[in-house]
């Protein structure tokens, strides 16, 4: 077995340095060295999106990047990206729109509509289906999860950090919130 | 669009949309999943497949496996128990153990490609997937079967040769590829059908499809030098993974305690097991934990897909659109081993209707392809598509508007389904009154190449066993504890129904899924029962903790129990009151903790119903369907969780999309599946289909306080009827075989052109 | 997977050295989108991995009206679409680059790569084939050119020889009044194999009626991407008109060879082939008017 390789990359802001195999991808290395395990292994072959993380500020399937090849680059993943115990406005916006069932394809979800707006912070309904075409949700049908991208998108122009953590507090009643709707 | 025929004003917490207990943990990456299990000092499971459909394993020789380094552990069937044939129940569904145990690790013989032959440990994966190739597997390759009605040919490649059909309890002398032969029968069918006015006889055809959920299989296993065993797993039910992996290890279920991990998707396929006893096994070889995980192709070649089908429905009826006869003859394949999913699929085949005549004949078929599993309400889809088919041939022939049509014939309380059972009230009319009055069904559909659709479904709600315990908190809060592992978001739709019980909020619930020996006995997430027969615990932990602070608020008052009124949460008497959270701060005062306490097992199925309607464009010269819009319209008695409700209505009807238009196992002639990855097993993206509207009936189950009726798997089962009649519309061509992919509909189309 | 060595290069002198001592046993990586599915399902084995992103020259992209567009062989997908004046100008790339994989798959999957996995159905070569690119290779001999026509040379198999990468491609400057157009068929709408694909790339004359070049070349039909010469030629002199293209989409069902496979049946392919060569070369004259590339 070829020795370990040395790696110097910064994961979520902060300076990592690992060792790896070349044949250990970088879900893998997030995943199994590091313990982010928010990135999720659905398909191992570039299909399913549910190990998307940014590298470089792109979304790309872990499984398909090779730990190896990181060094030097910025990786965000899904645990990078609530801010000082708030959640980020897209994970608020996945929450109160009921955007997941299981949650195993959330992370990959949030991370590929952070990178779509990021970019395109006013993307049509037709944009953002294109461009999350990458991850697969067997659970949803994707209904709410284009309603959670679009009010994200609403909420990131408004400037607004809504709802903080408020749900996971036990007095203050937040129900009905959001009563009967066209839907 | 949510519209109630139910009232309710009366519910303070019941119909809201409170944010989910484990939200944040799921969109912060921290909801820890089977394969988010880290144990010290553990190492990874990788096993060995057949490449072959049909073959006989003349030997195995692992020892040059055994001696790479960082192999800990090697296994094959042979270190398992040999179990002799003996059904265990698992609660949705019985198995033969025999079977179970040949299915996920093969003994002797393998009956399909990816069929599970050696297992091994090593230090990491890289290094285990390199010691199965090591493993030299000697076959004696066999002819293979794979389509049904091939299958069930005279002279067919026999799977087993100690399986001889089963007529209605009559036994069969030789051995053969129908295990299962069911019949039902109700009123002079025969005579039905020569008074009909009208008969059509039509056949359908399905391919193999599978849940596709995002999340492999897993599983973790830590035997201990003291003998209990540990298992971490992705599983729709925890105790029946405990019953199964003892039955397999045959040792007491009180060694075993599974620990239900977050689970990335089930719909059916992760009630068996097929990890947890293997790792188990290398576990106790090697000393260590061992951590298997399936790759995606090993998903989907060595799980459970659910059944492919052939399907024959006559159907009978009076000029005015009256249903006087029906006859069907179904046949699933069950894959290698016996028990498809043909008892529901015949069972459901005339459900939506009032039929006074009918015959059901059905077939358990074995094929040489992986055992089939349970998929979001398993065999209904298949006997749907045909019938709903039927049915809007029916209308078009006797020029009757297709929900007309239905509403004369819909079943109702007081009819009686083929298989015996008489329905008690139920909500199909509504369904079909509310898609009638619905924008969907109103707005004219313009432009070329269009069509719309319609088709209804029905699925069960089983009951089954349910525990649960409340204890409650000196802040006013409850600790739920359950053991109905969540899928769906079902801890807050069982949460709330506690929180509705108690007078308090939603948030000021607690859940928790508790492992094996947390808490009580509990049925698998299946058979759309948790929100129903998990809720009805929840609702009865509410009612023994409300009887227990109603003693300790006639404590406080120094009155009789009987004399203290609880009204939304307070609690009072002689002019004086008490809130639950006053009241939960003065327990430590007056007796100690209290604990609600409940173990249910409800009589009495309910009943699910769906309408569909579907908008389609067919490109007239690829042949490729685009869905414009898509209405589900279905009975939840009552919608605890409303964004819940929804988004089951919402992720059954794009399941059955993708099954409708493109997901199939394509297998070649060797019976090897052509297709394992997401790439080529075609589920919608989001690109691939609309918004998805909804539109929420509520006729409350008479079986449950709140009358909750279970959503989760009706609406997969309309999709495929109600597109291929939007087709129909679009192009004239009927379509018969599943999936309608362009290809096949292509070629249908170019047929049809003169 | 196999373990093997990682070498990361920063000259394509490095880059072929290595290669060229290890043979068929290194492999280049570039987006490593296609390499680590195959290395990862012993599809293909390696000992060595080179990976060349660091190499400037592989990862230059630019473009001028005068002098055309140079793609670096590395240069992931992303960076084309991004760029509006490359899009616009290249429009039939950009089609392509838009739709091999999803938007995961963009930010690191190369048109170099894609033209080296040398599949039948790739995305991007019926567009090189029609910009008829110029591939430069690198290899222990020296430089050579190679047309992109002649690049690939069964499924899988192109003409690089021991140790020789593609180091860039070049497309020529564009032509007056000329257009271009790349569409596959997938049964989806997205994340797919094209079952067939079709590039289609027209010069009118200067009404913008008459055709006078045309290239065509299709994915999906052939062991190797197929240039469609017969129809290409017949379409000069044509009018640019939707029966003119229904003709040419009428030639080329006749004139593919496609097998029957889990993606499509050689009826529907050859149905296809027809039904894209006419829409891209609709597409390809609606362009070369001045039509602008819609966003996706």
């Amino acid at each position: 077995m070829a020795k370990k390789i040395h790696v110097t990359s910064t994961i979520n802001g902060e300076p990592i340095e690992f060792l790896c195999d070349a044949r250990q991808s970088l879900l893998e290395v997030l995943r199994d060295t590091l313990d982010f395990t928010g990135a999720k292994e659905g398909c191992n072959n570039g299909n399913c999106g549910a190990c998307t993380v940014l590298l470089d500020g792109l979304p790309v399937d872990s499984c398909l990047v090779l730990g190896v090849e990181v060094e030097g680059a910025k990786i965000t993943t899904i645990e990078g990206i609530a801010r000082e115990a708030h959640l980020h406005p897209i994970q608020q916006c996945f929450l109160e729109d009921a955007a997941l069932q299981c949650g195993i394809c959330t992370p990959g979800f949030i991370m590929s509509t952070k990178a779509l707006l990021d970019s395109n912070p006013n993307p049509s309904e037709h944009e953002i289906r294109f461009q999350l075409s990458g991850n697969l949700c067997r659970c949803t049908g994707y209904d709410k999860i284009i309603r959670a991208v679009q009010d994200s998108a609403k909420a990131l122009s408004a400037g607004v950090e809504r709802g903080g953590t408020k749900a996971t507090q036990p007095d203050g009643r937040r129900a009905a919130k959001k009563q009967p709707q066209a839907r | 669009m949510a519209s109630s025929t139910g009232d309710n004003k009366k519910y303070k917490v019941i119909g809201t949309r409170p944010i989910r207990h484990d939200g944040a943990d799921k969109v912060t990456g921290r909801a820890i999943y089977g394969s988010d299990v880290r144990l010290n000092g553990a190492v990874h499971g990788k096993i060995l497949r057949s490449p072959h459909a049909h073959a006989q394993i003349k030997s195995i020789d692992t020892s040059a496996a055994e001696k790479l380094p960082g192999v800990c552990a090697v296994a094959t069937g042979a270190d398992f128990p040999d179990l002799k044939d003996k059904i265990a129940n698992l609660g949705e569904g019985a198995v033969n153990l025999a079977h179970l145990s040949a299915n996920v690790l093969a003994h002797r013989k393998v009956l399909y490609k990816g069929h599970a032959v050696a297992a091994v440990a090593a230090t990491n994966p890289h290094v285990a997937e390199e010691a199965l190739k090591l493993i030299k597997v000697e076959y004696e390759p066999l002819e293979s079967v794979t389509w049904v009605l091939d299958a069930m040919r005279a002279g067919a490649p026999l799977l087993h040769d100690n399986v001889v059909t089963n007529s209605m309890g009559k036994k069969a002398d030789k051995p053969s590829n129908v295990p299962t032969h069911i019949h039902f029968e109700m009123g002079k069918v025969d005579e039905a059908f020569a008074k009909a006015d009208i008969v059509i006889e039509r056949e359908y055809k399905t391919a193999s499809v599978h849940q596709g959920y995002i999340e492999p299989h897993v599983a973790t296993a830590l035997w201990n030098e003291d003998g209990h065993l540990t298992l971490w797993t992705s599983t729709q039910g925890s105790f029946t993974a405990r019953q199964q992996t003892a039955e397999l290890l045959q040792i007491p279920i009180s060694r075993v305690t599974v620990v239900p991990c977050e689970i990335g998707g089930g719909f059916g396929g992760k009630i068996a097991v097929y990890l947890e006893h293997v790792a188990a096994m290398l576990s106790r070889k090697c000393g260590r934990p061992v951590k298997m995980t399936m790759n995606r192709d090993e998903v989907f070649e060595g799980t459970g897909p659910t059944p492919g089908s052939f399907v024959r429905v006559k159907l009978g009826a009076t000029k005015t659109g009256q249903l006087v006869a029906g006859e069907a003859y179904l046949a699933y394949d069950a894959g290698a081993f016996p028990g498809g999913m043909i008892g529901p699929g015949c069972m459901c085949v005339f459900s939506c209707y009032e039929i006074p005549n009918a015959r059901v004949d059905g077939y358990d078929v074995l094929a040489n392809k992986p055992k089939t599993q349970a998929y979001r309400a398993p065999g209904a889809t298949q006997a749907a598509f045909a019938c709903e088919s039927m049915m809007d041939e029916l209308a078009e022939k006797l020029g009757i508007d297709p929900i007309e049509l239905r509403l004369r014939n819909a079943a109702k309380e007081g009819t009686r389904r083929v298989d015996g059972p008489t329905y008690p009230r139920v909500g199909f009319i509504e369904t079909l009154q509310a898609a009638k009055a619905s924008e969907h069904w109103k707005s004219p559909l313009k432009g070329p190449h269009r069509g719309r659709g319609i088709a209804s479904g029905y699925w069960f709600n089983i009951g089954l066993k349910s525990s649960a315990a409340g204890n409650v908190n000196p802040d006013g809060t409850v600790s739920l504890i359950e053991g109905s592992t969540d899928i769906g978001g079902t801890r807050t739709s069982v949460a709330m129904q506690l929180a509705e019980t108690l007078g308090i909020a939603a948030e000021e619930v607690m859940p928790r899924v508790a492992d094996t020996d947390g808490v009580g006995y509990t049925d698998v997430t299946g058979g759309s029962r948790v929100t129903f027969a998990t809720g009805l615990a929840a609702y009865e932990v509410g009612l023994d903790i409300r009887r227990q602070m109603t003693e300790r608020a006639a404590l406080v008052f120094k009155c009789d129990p009987a004399a203290v009124e609880c009204v939304d949460g307070m609690y009072k008497a002689n002019g004086k009151s008490l809130t639950f959270r006053e009241l939960a701060g003065k327990l430590g005062q007056t007796g100690g903790p209290v604990v609600g306490r409940a173990a249910v097992d409800p009589e009495g199925p309910s009943n699910g119903f769906g309408t569909h309607i579907v908008d389609v464009e067919v490109d007239p010269e690829t042949a490729k369907v685009t869905i414009l819009r898509y209405t589900v319209i279905q009975d939840a008695g009552r919608a605890i969780h409303p964004s819940y409700v929804e988004g089951q209505m919402q992720g059954g009807a794009v399941q059955g999309i993708g099954w409708a238009l493109n997901e199939e196992y394509v297998f070649d002639d060797q019976g090897r599946m052509q297709n394992p990855n997401y790439l080529d097993y075609r589920m919608p993206t989001a690109l691939d289909v609309p918004m998805i509207e909804t539109i929420i009936v509520e006729v409350p189950n008479p079986a449950h306080p709140y009358g909750v009726r279970g959503v989760g798997e009706t609406p997969i089962v309309a999709p495929p009827a109600a597109i291929a009649a939007a087709i129909y519309k679009a192009t004239g061509v009927r379509a018969r075989e599943l999936p309608i992919s362009p290809p096949r509909l292509w070629a249908a189309m170019a047929a049809k052109k003169p | 997977m196999k373990d093997f060595e990682y070498q990361t290069a920063t000259t394509v002198d490095e880059a072929v050295s290595l290669l060229a001592a290890r043979g068929e046993r290194a492999r280049v990586l570039t987006g490593g989108t296609d390499l680590i599915v195959q290395l990862r399902e012993g599809l293909r084995e390696a000992d060595l991995v080179v990976d060349i992103k660091k190499i400037p020259e592989l990862m230059e992209l630019s473009y001028s009206p005068r002098s055309g567009l140079k793609l670096g062989a590395a240069v992931p997908c992303y960076r084309i679409y991004d760029d509006p004046e490359i899009s616009r100008a290249y429009a039939a790339l950009a089609d392509s680059a838009r739709i091999i994989g999803g938007w995961q798959i963009q930010s690191r999957a190369s048109i170099g790569g894609n033209l080296c996995n040398s599949s039948p159905a790739a995305d991007s070569i019926p567009s090189l084939i029609v910009y008829d690119v110029i591939c430069h290779l690198a290899g222990p001999q020296g430089r050579r050119t190679v047309r992109v026509a002649d690049f690939c040379t069964a499924p899988g198999r192109n003409v690089l020889g021991r140790g020789e990468i593609l180091a860039t491609l070049e497309f020529p400057p564009i032509k007056k009044n000329s257009g271009a157009s790349y569409l596959r068929f997938i049964p989806r709408n997205e994340m797919d194999i094209a079952v067939v694909g079709a590039a289609s790339w027209l010069q009118l004359d200067a009404a913008g009626e008459r055709i006078e070049k045309a290239r065509v070349a299709l994915a999906a039909v052939a062991p190797t991407p197929l240039p469609l010469t017969a129809v290409s030629e017949w379409l000069v002199g044509k009018p640019a008109t939707s029966e003119t293209f229904a003709a040419a989409g009428d030639m080329a069902s006749l004139a593919v060879k496609p097998i029957s496979d889990k993606r499509g049946t050689v009826e529907y392919r050859k149905h296809l082939s027809g039904v894209l060569t006419k829409r891209t070369l609709v597409i390809a004259a609606d362009r070369a008017r001045g039509a602008s590339a819609p966003a996706h």
